[in-house]
């Protein structure tokens, strides 16, 4: 990595009140950088506290604590002038292009809205909004449309435009394509990446999808259950996995080629994962780990380099060959 | 080898207000026994339709014409009492989101115990109890006999879809109709079921129509496999041939546009251009046209039908001209 990041996260914690009292531990102790003009891909099943990462970081929810820097200063410590500036060089893509635009606006209006709210006249701001759907490949004769008269890929592209009206630093995408069938994926996934160099854009990008984020990503994050475990570049992650947790993540993702799934060996773990209210002592991942001793239970891992050239939370850390 | 159920030129249309909406327009399809058929496409795509027209589930309204064969025994036309006579029994469906496909007031045991008697009412409530707890144990849930008194809020989504497998497999069917059975699980729960289902096709020797827009899913676990297209199979063959030298673009196109696990390039993907067209109002010639990187005039005008080509069937006017794709 080259440089000052321009996001980097410390110890970011976020509890929640569990029903019957207790907390769930969503988000425990994670820490990471994101370089300018970079793509971090942050990776693992429902549940590992991804998505709660993404809204901490762009303060929809509070964090419980932990530190948030955006080119050195604490965004989780901003009063709300402070951090209404802020929002327009960190915005946040999300998931469900159904659900994140209001039905009743017309488009130009939607994608123009972060501009108005922050002091941009009406007139411009539509003059903008054009803009900002051609960046994305839209027709910008199409602004006065709803959004029920597009397609759910196009949809997405309308989310993008917003997230750009306020031309940002830095988007957080949280989980992007995964909503969209693959030939429409395809298109929007082409379009990130056009606009992430077009614009000198950084990505925090949030997925499931290991496939995806393998495409998308610089470097990669693997979590489970509230923290990560694994983390490097993309050719390090896939490569050369070192977590067990990882390993098992890697060999379970199918690929569309049957000759090569027939000769493939799977780890399949046993069990579901463990509550994030009463978290397995030690390394989180032990309750499903086939390499858990005695130690695993009574020590966390410390998520640092073990000898493979990066960092991986497990005491038995070895690198495995998983992908063909 | 006798096909155990055989798709003839299936319709269905669905009355709406803005006019009739053809959802399958004509599709074929045979299961072998024993064998397992994927069936890929996008939303809106007829796969599900199809096989809720198979199993004479579709709502009251929706016209459906052509043939299903059971083993040999035509199920379209059929009277409600005799499919229900079927279902569950020697034909049985799971579907993608088991938390809402079981009963939320009724424990997991009982639902079981319910299938079972229905299609054997000489079955005792004992014996069926015993025999829910094997079910149980049979689709790796720990503590059968104390888990068989659980409510589905008690079950996690994968142990839920492996309770709706048991389910399915209760009366010995030998077809098994999976409808995205793993498209609601994460990756790690995903890979235990289709494992699943790979030992439930081995010891139980049922034949598994498995849905899925996953072209990586149908890949590890599909013998053959049929991609829909509006309404259409427009391709067909062996898993082999058709993900090493699928013939139609529209196959083509879906193959090169996924990221996959193994790919090391950065480069930008493959994409087919456009939407899906919308049922009500098709376009004339192949429905695929529009989005076509090889269509032309005539293509407009005549509609394809699926036909033989180079180890696959292909429903396209230029299949022999696209050649075998190179392979990743």
């Amino acid at each position: 990595m080259t440089g000052d990041p321009i996001l980097s996260v410390r110890d970011l914690v976020k509890e929640f009140p569990a029903r019957g009292g207790g907390k769930v531990h969503a988000v425990s102790g994670v820490s990471f950088d994101l370089a300018e003009g970079e793509t971090l891909g942050i990776v693992g099943e429902s549940g590992c506290g991804k998505s709660t990462t993404a809204r901490c970081i762009v303060r929809l929810i509070e964090a419980t604590s932990g530190q948030v820097l955006f080119r050195g200063r604490d965004v989780l410590r901003l009063g709300r002038k402070d951090l209404r500036k802020l929002r327009a060089d960190l915005q946040i893509v999300f998931q469900d292009p159904y659900a994140s635009l209001n039905p009743r606006m017309q488009v130009w209006s939607i994608v123009a809205e972060p501009l108005i709210v922050h002091g941009t006249p009406t007139k411009q701001a539509r003059a903008r909004a054009g803009e900002l759907l051609e960046l994305v490949r839209l027709r910008p004769e199409h602004a006065g449309r709803y959004p029920h008269e597009f397609s759910s890929g196009q949809r997405q592209r309308i989310g993008v435009a917003r997230a750009l009206a306020l031309e940002p630093d830095v988007l957080v995408l949280d989980e992007p394509v995964s909503a969209l069938d693959v030939s429409i994926q395809a298109g929007v996934l082409n379009l990130l990446e056009e606009l992430r160099a077009q614009l000198n854009l950084s990505y925090l990008f949030i997925a499931h999808d290991l496939s995806v984020v393998r495409h998308i990503s610089d470097r990669v994050a693997v979590m489970y259950l509230g923290q990560i475990m694994e983390t490097g570049t993309r050719d390090d992650i896939y490569n050369h996995p070192a977590h067990p947790y990882t390993q098992a993540l890697l060999s379970a993702v199918p690929i569309p080629d049957p000759a090569a799934e027939r000769r493939r060996k799977r780890i399949v773990l046993k069990g579901d994962l463990a509550s994030p209210v009463d978290p397995p002592s030690g390394c989180r991942f032990r309750t499903r780990c086939w390499k858990a001793q005695d130690v695993c239970a009574q020590e966390v891992p410390a998520l640092v380099d073990r000898g493979h050239g990066h960092p991986a939370a497990c005491h038995f850390a070895e690198e495995v060959q998983v992908v063909p | 080898m006798t096909p155990v159920l055989e798709i003839a030129g299936l319709e269905v249309t669905f009355p709406t207000q803005e006019g009739p909406v053809a959802a399958v327009r004509g599709v074929d399809l045979t299961l072998e026994a024993r064998k397992v058929l994927g069936v890929v496409g996008e939303s809106g795509s007829g796969k599900t339709v199809t096989m809720l027209a198979t199993l004479g589930l579709l709502p009251a309204g929706a016209e459906v014409s052509g043939s299903v064969k059971y083993r040999g025994r035509e199920l379209v036309g059929l009277a409600p009492r005799e499919l229900r006579k079927l279902r569950g029994a020697a034909v049985a469906m799971i579907f993608q989101d088991p938390k809402t496909s079981l009963n939320p007031v009724q424990p997991i045991g009982h639902q079981i115990v319910e299938g079972i008697r229905i299609h054997h009412p000489d079955v005792g409530r004992k014996e069926a109890a015993k025999r829910a707890v094997e079910l149980l144990a049979l689709v790796g849930i720990p503590q059968p006999d104390r888990r068989a008194r659980d409510y589905p809020h008690q079950f996690s989504g994968g142990m839920c879809q492996r309770a709706m497998i048991a389910m399915a497999v209760a009366n010995d069917p030998d077809v098994l109709i999976a409808d995205e059975p793993t498209t609601a699980l994460d990756v790690t729960i995903q890979a235990q079921i289709l494992d699943l289902l790979r030992d439930i096709r081995e010891e139980k020797g049922v034949a598994i129509v498995l849905i899925s827009h996953d072209l990586g899913v149908v890949a590890g676990l599909a013998d053959d496999v049929a991609v829909m297209y509006a309404g259409r199979v427009v391709e067909k063959g062996s898993v082999d041939a058709v993900y090493t030298q699928a013939r139609h673009p529209y196959t083509r196109g879906l193959l090169a546009s996924v990221p996959r696990l193994t790919d090391t390039r950065h480069g930008p993907l493959q994409s087919i251009g456009g939407g899906a067209p919308s049922l009500l109002h098709l376009p004339g010639g192949c429905a695929f046209h529009p989005r076509c990187p090889h269509a032309r005039p005539n293509c407009q005008v005549d509609d394809p039908r699926l036909r033989p080509v180079a180890g696959v069937e292909a429903a396209c006017h230029y299949a022999e001209e696209l050649g075998p794709v190179a392979s990743k």
